[in-house]
């Protein structure tokens, strides 16, 4: 990976539902309100995956979703990091449902968890946060 | 003119690359700074001013994906076309009390075509992409640069036309509307309804430069929330820093076609500078224009309005924003034909 402060501190995201109930979404939106101001980091809202630094998963990973949700990230170019959103992210309360294949890490390698149901917009630029830290820490190793 | 042509070739390419740094770095001082205003009327605080130096500087440094089903020869080149066309439109404009590094060798009419180059790589770039986003957005795009062509082209023939009913040599010269060399501009040869008449072409043309530039209300084309971005879905990596890069040259290339049209005054006309003070003093005041004409056609618009539908974009830019540049074009023939102004 070729990490760079340029890249740490201009993140844009893509965000997939996988199968959320919407609150972690809605969660999502209000963190990306002027009263949050996440521009001020470089952090954007972008439509396409392929435009995408972070990829923001949302809810438990269902069936049909398992494949979209690979399908998605194997689209981002690298570096890339993926943030998972909300209690869900280990199946939650659906963790023992019929239509669940399993958490998101499964799937798609994951750096940082943000727990909540749903998680409050703080608790999501704190995942940010950690997430800048722990590509930081990896800038210094090098990586 | 004639002393314009035998300019010798290491300085126009020492020109031409003057330019282009200009242009490049410029856009990106620009972008960050109507960053900055937009986030203030929003009431939040906003990216720093070196925000878009930071995504470039992450986006040159990332993967370029080329899609499977896309042609790549054209994928890779419509980004390097849309930078290279967008420095080329800055070379034919004056700035500040520089002459354009082109001058003579074409003029406002070229201008024309050549602001059309940047969006038709655009539209290239998308249908080579092999996405029906990209496709969907391509012709969103071209429909875009079909309907703004009228309202800008009453604009640009209005003032020619003007310039030429006052008797001055070589009207379509872009040397000659910015009045570069004599100080003689539009509004000194206008009466008062010619002046109401350009007033109003200079609505239009506040209004041409969002869909020039494809943003908000104007940004059909790529409008993320339906088309995921629409022309661009497929770019990413290098490919998307160089149409960010032509974004932000373009956005130059734009304002400063608005400030030689129309609002050509110089410093050094009105207060008496050594030559090199002059120029100094005239760039700055260059720079201050730009900024102004960026804030009022771009910030403003897009932060007080939501995205056209494609049918309205049509239907206000031939309709009302065509209807407006004629009403326009009319105050200025009869202001001619009454013999206003006549300060010559």
């Amino acid at each position: 990976m070729r990490l760079t402060k340029a890249f740490n501190r201009s993140l844009w995201v893509f965000h997939l539902n996988t199968g959320s109930c919407n609150g972690c979404d809605i969660e999502i939106v209000a963190t990306l309100t002027p009263r949050y101001d996440p521009e001020r980091f470089g952090i954007k809202l972008v439509g396409s995956p392929k435009h995408a630094d972070v990829l923001l998963v949302s809810g438990p990973v269902t069936r049909a979703m398992a494949d979209r949700a690979r399908r998605v990230y194997e689209q981002m170019a690298d570096p890339k990091v993926v943030m998972g959103i909300g209690s869900c992210m280990s199946g939650g309360v659906f963790y023992d449902s019929y239509n669940l294949v399993g958490p998101l890490e499964e799937h798609i390698p994951v750096d940082v968890f943000v727990p909540g149901c749903p998680p409050r917009p703080e608790a999501i630029i704190d995942g940010v946060v950690k997430a800048i830290a722990k590509l930081e820490r990896l800038e210094g190793e090098g990586k | 003119m004639v002393m314009m042509l035998g300019m010798d070739p290491i300085s126009i390419i020492g020109g031409t690359v003057a330019v282009a740094l200009f242009g490049i770095l410029a856009g990106l001082v620009f972008m960050g700074v109507e960053r900055k205003f937009a986030a203030h009327m929003q009431a939040r605080i906003g990216p720093p001013i070196r925000q878009p130096f930071r995504d470039v500087a992450k986006l040159l440094s990332k993967d370029s994906i080329v899609p499977e089903n896309a042609i790549p020869l054209l994928f890779n080149m419509a980004p390097v076309l849309a930078l290279a066309s967008s420095i080329v439109i800055l070379l034919y404009i004056p700035l500040g009390g520089f002459l354009p590094v082109l001058a003579g060798y074409g003029d406002l009419i070229l201008v024309m075509y050549l602001l059309t180059v940047p969006a038709l790589a655009l539209v290239a770039g998308g249908f080579a992409s092999g996405s029906p986003y990209a496709t969907v957005g391509s012709q969103r795009e071209m429909v875009t640069m079909m309907s703004y062509e009228l309202p800008l082209a009453i604009a640009v023939i209005a003032i020619a036309w003007r310039l030429a009913a006052a008797g001055i040599a070589d009207p379509f010269s872009l040397a000659t509307i910015a009045g570069t060399a004599t100080g003689i501009t539009i509004w000194s040869v206008a009466g008062p309804l010619g002046i109401i008449g350009f007033v109003l072409l200079l609505i239009v043309l506040a209004w041409v430069t969002p869909a020039e530039l494809s943003r908000v209300p104007c940004d059909t084309p790529e409008a993320e929330t339906e088309l995921c971005g629409g022309l661009l879905v497929e770019y990413s990596g290098r490919n998307l820093g160089l149409f960010y890069l032509a974004q932000g040259v373009k956005t130059v290339a734009m304002a400063a076609l608005a400030v030689a049209l129309f609002l050509p005054w110089n410093i050094s006309w009105y207060v008496a500078l050594s030559p090199n003070a002059a120029l100094v003093a005239d760039f700055a005041f260059f720079l201050l224009k730009l900024m102004v004409v960026i804030f009022f056609s771009v910030s403003v618009i897009r932060v007080g309005m939501a995205r056209f539908r494609i049918t309205h974009v049509v239907s206000i830019y031939w309709g009302y924003l065509g209807g407006l540049g004629l009403l326009g074009l009319l105050c200025v023939v009869l202001d001619a034909s009454l013999g206003g102004g006549g300060m010559l």
